[in-house]
Order: structure tokens, then C-alpha cells, then sequence
């Protein structure tokens, strides 16, 4: 009995690889008619290829201009010409030949661009298919300087870190809420969150619209968003639904991932020359996040943490911000932008998920707490407050 | 194909920058400063504190150019070569002692290079664009052998005086795939004309390469009263051998087919003459076949730098209808002479365009190379 059951399995083991094998063989065969008797062939019409081509990065320095191109053709791109404002320059390609699918180049032209001025530039290919991208504002593209990192870092800080800083700056008020304030602030907390969620979900979506085709940009942006849901999920129900401090932690990390994805954003509108408009933008912006300070205080009111604690909860949440603008002055681009607000979003409903099972778990009403005043009045709340300061900084 | 860009910079990100710039707006104009230092034109002033960002070596003019060359072998046509490259046919006397000269032309598809790197599917005249710069005198009977092996009907339609059924448009003169006609017609009346395809839809055929210069030179005898005039046009007469004359069909290819050009040119290749300049002998006066057959833009010009000349709209009189300019315009299918001298000038290179800037740089732009002897 104990020897015959190893050899069954070890049979069994080996019928099972025959079976894994022979459709992998019938497809490797397949492949290999595709490829010998070519039956495409009857599709050929003499068109040219197609071609598509994305612009991923605008550099402007003392050197000229520097444009990062990926092509997204059915096979190799070939740039032969690049015009500027109506006229052909000359550059340099790096690497040289044709891009093949997928691949990205440096365009370099020794070109004299006007600060503050617009510049249109066209890259013309072989098959005289014509790109076109638009820098709005010339200006100098931020240099990797200690200065400049310090500057952004400087950014960061203000509209991710002092906002955090300042909503749990409110924790002593609030500890002396009652049960319903304590529902008003959980549900403000899910408005709030809410938002964001819509917020960094468009940002993506818009985004990844930029970005080149063969990133598929809205199916990458709902696969990380989800992808990035349900892991959060698991790890934050591997030992019980999180309450007080894991629930904040988990609060403070969504929010920490979208604005960690707004800080690349920005970075990378930084480095694409955009020009500002003033400091009470910035300050709107700060004013915004407050309430995401106030959310992530909501569910450890009863816990009275160290000091500490606030500190790592504050970096947790606004110190992505700082990074982001980092990363995406220095070398992103829209895929990667598009990217982390995607993973901030799914992050984000992991939060408002918990948050809210968290909430019903707090009375006897279970679903109905949503139908409360304080709750409801708090999700309006939660949501109008950030539409309303963020209508400050939009245009 | 073009993708439209969007102002999608000025959105809540980039007011965030104004307030980085606002924040430390500071460092950021140091650095701007730092890295726009007014430039230096020569020539040009520039104002105390204008910021102008031209301080890099080699952003000059030298810069605004197509990158790489066009490989006239495997083009089949060099625009050099087409400067002085005239079509005489074949010529035989008929029985009434006139003579008869008759061309051989055929049109054909061909993908040529319009720009360095660029291929155009092209419709050809005898495989180049623009087609064979045909030459003949006036009086003479021409007769012009044209076979279609290309994909689609095609005719030549000649700027000239002759009969309805040789007019080369639908019902007179249309060649299909695979045919042949012949069109026959006396030369006349002498100037510098032009041919082109009439098929429909004419802008596609046109704008695809079916065109070419036509020139019918003065017959000096009927010309008596400018019969010197007339023999220095006369190709092959030792007056004409003291002109250097060339033959230059203004033209541009939009090849993304959104009805704009990308490249402007003279015979075709942009930029050709800004990277190989035309020779020209200080003490022979220039004589220029010029002609207008741009597609999409309604009017194409010629400026010459730094000199002055005659210029003999369509070339249908022997004095000139304009005299001592240094621009003239041509809408399309207009065409003239243009006759000047650098005999007075120091040698040099001496530029031409048009003085529609944006033609100029997209590649319709030359010099001439004026050298004291050939050598």
C-alpha cells in the first residue's frame, strides 16, 4: 500500500505532463505553419504600415530641444524629418534606424527655442506620415540640481505633507465627538475619499490616454486600479477587518498612493515647461488636503497614539508627494504617471471599502447607518468640501 | 495623421507649478538667466534684457535644414541634373520640308524620394518628377508618343495653340492603362509653357508628379525685328551658348494627404540646391525657365538675393514685361524668364527662394555657387 500509492501518483503525474504537453506541441506546430506558408499574405494590399508615434518627454536645455518619441507602428517606424514652427532641422536620433514596436528614441535638435514662446513641432517618417506635438510654454526643463530637487521637495511638502499635517492637527477636538460626530467624521472621511477615487480614476483614465498605444492605457489603468483593490483587501483582512490605527494606516497609505500618483503628474507637467500662474494655487491645493488629514484621524480618536505615530501617519500620506514630484520631473511619463494614480485609486477603495465596513460595524444598524443625517450629511460634506477647494485650482 | 494636441498642460498640475514658480521663483529665474544668454546675432540687436535662446553653437541657419541626402540612383533623376537636362526628341523632315520632332513619353508609378528618408508613391512622366523638360521651335510640327503602363488613366494636356481632339482631357486624349495615343500639333506660339496630366480628379493627378516644363523657342526668322533676341534663346545656336540656362519647375509634395505640403522644392527635392549649390560662370548671363505648378498653396514666388532681373511673363515676347526686378509671383501653372547677370558681382553664393518664408523653409530654397570660370 505505501509503495504502490507513490508509483500511482508518479503514473498519474507523468499522464498529467502528456496532457500538458500535447497542446503545447499542437500549438508550437501551429506557430510553425503561421510562420513557413505565411496565410496572411492573402491580406496583403500594398498599403503602407501603420504608423502611430507618441511624444513622451519634452527636454528643453542649452542644447536645444530633446523629444522622447515611442512608436506604436505595425513595424519599425523609420523618422526621417523633424520640422519646428513650419521648418525642417536637423537632429540627431538616439538610438539611430528604424524604432521598432514599442521602442522608444531621443530626437535631438540643435534648436533655438524662444522662452515663453509656443513651439510646434512636426516628425515626419518615411512614408511621409506626419506627428505633430506642441510645447504651449517654452521654458528651461528642470536640471537634476540639488536646488531644484530641494525646490519640488519644497512643493511636496506643502500641498502633501502641511495639509496632512494640519487636519490631524484637529485630533484634540475631535477625541471629544460623540457617537454620531464620530459617524459624521468616518462618513466624511469615505466623501472625501470618494472624491479622490473619481479624482485620481480620470487623471488616470486621461492620462493613459496620452500615453502610447501599446500601453493600452484604460485597460491597464482598471487592471492596476483593481489589482492594486484587491491585494490591498487581502493584506489588510489577513488577520480580521482592520480597525483604529491599521485602518488609519490603510487610510493614510491610499491617500499616500494617490498623491504620490498627483505628484508625478505634476513633476512631469514641470518638466514639459508648463508655467504657473501663482502661490495662492498652491495654497488652494493645500487647503484641499486638509480634510485628508481629518480622515485619517477619524478612526484612532479613541486611541490616543504617541506622537509619533501622527509623524509616521503624516509622512505615510504626504510624503509620496514630495517622491512623485521627484520622479516625475527626472524621467516619467504618462504610461507611469497613469500608472500609480491607478494603484492610488484602487487604494482608495480598499480605504472607503474598510472605512465603511468599519462604520457599520461601529452601531447596530449595520447598513442602514448610510441613511443616518450625521453619516449622510457627512458624505456630502466629505465630498462638497473637496469639490469646493478644488475648484480653487482648477481652470 | 497628425494627433491633435491639446493645451493639456494648463490644468491643476501645472498651477501647482505657478505656484513652484511662485514659491521659488527665485532660483528659477537664476537658472532660466543662466541658461538663456542673449545671443549674440550679428546683424541683429538684441535689446538689453531680451532673453533669447540662441547661445548654443550650430543653431543657426546651418541647423534649419533636412538631416541626410537623397539618393538621386536609385531616384532615377538628380535636380541638378534636371536643371540642364532638355528633352529635343528626335527630330526628321516631313514631306512639305517642315520638320517634325517627335517626343517619347510614358507615364508610370514610381515611389521616389522626395526628401531625405521620404518616399512618395508617385505618378510619373517617363519616371521622374517633374517629367522631361521638352524643347522644341516654333513652327515646327511636333508629335508626342505617350503610352500609359501606369495604374490609372492618364493624359498630357500641353499649355500651347492646338486642336480640340489634342487637348489631353477626357474624350481627347485619355490613355488608359495599357494604351496609346498620339498627340500631334504645331509648336506654337513660342514662350515658356508647361504639361501636366488632366485626368480627373486633376489636384491628385497633379499634386502626384504629372507635370513638366515645355519650352518652344522664338524662330529667329519670324522674328526679325528681335532676331538677336530670338537666336540667344534658340537652343543650339552660339548666342544661346553664351547663356547659362536653366530649367526650374517650382513644386511640393503633401504627403500625409491632408491637403498642406510638407515639402516645397524646386524639381522636387527640398533642399537640393541649399546642399549642392548650382554653378554658375560669373561672366555668362543666367537665363531661368521658371514654372509654377505647386499644388495646394495658390501662389509660389521667386527672390533672388542680391541682384536684379528681366523677367518675360509665359516667355510669349522677346522684351521683357518686367524689367529690373528681384521678385516676382506665379499663381499656379503661371510660368516665365527670368534673365539677370552676376558678371558685376563679386563671386559668391548668392541665395533664391520664394518670399513666402514658410515654402523657404520647408525646403524651397537654393544658391547659387557664382565662380569666376568653371575649372
Amino acid at each position: 500500500m505505501n509503495e504502490t500509492l507513490p508509483r500511482a501518483a508518479i503514473r498519474a503525474a507523468k499522464t498529467n505532463l502528456v496532457w500538458l504537453a500535447l497542446p503545447l506541441i499542437a500549438f508550437a506546430i501551429a506557430v510553425a505553419w503561421i510562420l513557413s506558408t505565411d496565410p496572411l499574405s492573402g491580406f496583403r494590399n500594398g498599403a503602407p504600415p501603420i504608423e502611430n508615434l507618441t511624444f513622451e518627454r519634452t527636454v528643453l536645455d542649452d542644447n536645444g530641444l530633446s523629444l522622447l518619441v515611442r512608436a506604436g507602428g505595425s513595424e519599425p517606424m523609420t523618422v526621417a524629418q523633424v520640422q519646428v514652427d513650419d521648418a525642417y532641422w536637423q537632429f540627431t536620433q538616439d538610438p539611430p534606424g528604424p524604432i521598432a514596436r514599442g521602442r522608444a528614441a531621443w530626437l535631438k535638435l540643435p534648436f533655438p527655442w524662444m522662452l515663453g514662446e509656443a513651439h510646434a513641432v512636426k516628425v515626419v517618417t518615411s512614408t511621409g506620415a506626419t506627428f505633430a506635438h506642441n510645447i504651449a510654454v517654452a521654458v528651461p526643463t528642470p536640471q537634476a540640481t540639488t536646488g531644484q530637487l530641494r525646490l519640488q521637495a519644497l512643493v511636496g511638502v506643502i500641498v502633501g505633507i502641511v495639509p496632512v499635517a494640519v487636519g490631524l492637527m484637529f485630533y484634540p477636538v475631535l477625541r471629544g465627538v460623540g457617537r454620531k460626530g464620530m459617524d459624521f467624521l468616518l462618513s466624511l472621511t469615505i466623501g472625501l475619499l470618494g472624491f479622490l477615487l473619481v479624482d485620481a480614476s480620470a487623471e488616470a483614465l486621461e492620462l493613459a490616454g496620452e500615453a502610447a498605444a501599446v500601453f493600452q492605457g484604460p485597460v491597464m489603468v482598471v487592471l492596476a486600479g483593481v489589482g492594486s483593490f484587491l491585494m490591498l483587501m487581502a493584506i489588510g483582512r489577513r488577520s480580521g477587518a482592520p480597525t483604529g490605527l491599521a485602518l488609519s494606516t490603510y487610510i493614510a497609505l491610499g491617500i499616500g498612493l494617490h498623491n504620490l500618483g498627483e505628484g508625478l503628474a505634476i513633476g512631469a507637467a514641470f518638466a514639459a515647461g508648463s508655467a504657473g500662474l501663482g502661490t495662492f494655487l498652491v495654497l488652494g491645493f493645500a487647503l484641499h488636503n486638509v480634510t485628508e488629514g481629518i480622515g485619517i484621524a477619524a478612526p484612532i480618536l479613541k486611541h490616543r497614539p504617541q506622537a509619533w505615530v501622527f509623524a509616521g501617519l503624516t509622512l505615510l500620506a504626504g510624503g509620496p508627494a514630495v517622491i512623485g514630484m521627484w520622479l516625475g520631473s527626472l524621467a516619467t511619463s504618462a504610461q507611469w504617471s497613469a500608472l500609480a494614480l491607478a494603484v492610488g485609486a484602487g487604494a482608495i477603495l480598499q480605504v472607503i471599502v474598510e472605512v465603511g465596513a468599519y462604520l457599520m460595524r461601529q452601531g447596530d444598524r449595520r447598513g442602514d447607518i448610510f441613511l443616518t443625517p450625521p453619516v449622510m450629511a457627512g458624505l456630502a460634506a466629505g465630498a462638497t468640501f473637496m469639490y469646493l477647494t478644488a475648484a480653487l485650482v482648477k481652470i | 495623421m497628425d494627433k491633435p494636441t491639446r493645451p493639456d498642460l494648463m490644468r491643476r498640475r501645472s498651477l501647482l507649478m505657478g505656484g513652484l514658480a511662485a514659491a521659488g521663483g527665485t532660483a528659477i529665474c537664476t537658472s532660466a538667466a543662466l541658461g538663456q544668454q542673449p545671443a549674440s546675432h550679428a546683424g541683429h540687436a538684441v535689446p538689453a534684457g531680451t532673453v533669447v535662446a540662441d547661445p548654443m553653437p550650430g543653431m543657426g541657419h546651418g541647423a534649419m535644414m533636412t538631416v541626410g541626402d537623397v539618393d538621386s540612383a536609385v531616384n532615377g533623376f538628380d535636380p541638378t541634373d534636371m536643371l540642364t537636362d532638355w528633352d529635343t526628341g528626335t527630330v526628321s523632315t516631313l514631306p512639305d520640308g517642315r520638320t517634325l520632332r517627335t517626343f517619347e513619353m510614358t507615364a508610370e508609378d514610381r515611389e521616389i524620394e522626395i526628401a531625405p528618408g521620404i518616399r512618395f508613391p508617385a505618378w510619373t512622366y517617363n519616371g521622374r518628377v517633374p517629367g522631361p523638360a521638352l524643347r522644341a521651335k516654333e513652327g515646327e510640327r511636333l508629335r508626342i508618343v505617350f503610352r500609359n503602363y501606369a495604374s490609372h488613366p492618364h493624359s498630357i494636356h500641353f499649355h500651347g495653340i492646338h486642336a480640340a481632339r489634342m487637348d489631353g482631357v477626357p474624350g481627347a486624349g485619355m490613355v488608359d492603362p495599357g494604351d496609346e495615343f498620339v498627340y500631334e500639333f504645331d509648336a506654337k506660339p513660342f514662350g515658356c509653357h508647361l504639361y501636366h496630366c488632366h485626368a480627373m480628379p486633376l489636384r491628385r493627378h497633379i499634386h502626384k508628379g504629372m507635370y513638366g516644363a515645355f519650352v518652344i523657342d522664338p524662330d529667329p526668322e519670324r522674328r526679325p525685328e528681335h532676331a538677336e533676341v530670338a537666336r540667344s534663346r534658340l537652343l543650339g545656336t552660339p548666342e544661346n551658348a553664351g547663356w547659362q540656362e536653366l530649367v526650374m519647375v517650382m513644386n511640393a509634395f503633401d504627403t500625409n494627404f491632408d491637403a498642406e505640403n510638407e515639402f516645397y522644392a524646386v524639381n522636387t527635392v527640398a533642399h537640393a540646391f541649399m546642399k549642392r549649390p548650382i554653378r554658375i560662370v560669373k561672366d555668362k548671363p543666367v537665363r531661368i525657365y521658371l514654372i509654377n505648378v505647386i499644388e495646394f498653396d495658390p501662389i509660389n514666388s521667386f527672390h533672388l538675393h542680391a541682384n536684379f532681373f528681366d523677367y518675360y511673363d509665359q516667355g510669349t515676347t522677346l522684351t521683357p514685361t518686367l524689367k529690373t526686378v528681384d521678385l516676382i509671383t506665379q499663381c499656379q501653372a503661371q510660368r516665365g524668364i527670368l534673365e539677370f547677370t552676376f558678371a558685376e558681382h563679386e563671386p559668391g553664393l548668392y541665395m533664391f527662394h520664394p518670399h513666402q518664408t514658410e515654402f523657404t523653409e520647408l525646403g524651397w530654397v537654393g544658391m547659387f555657387d557664382v565662380v569666376e570660370a568653371l575649372a
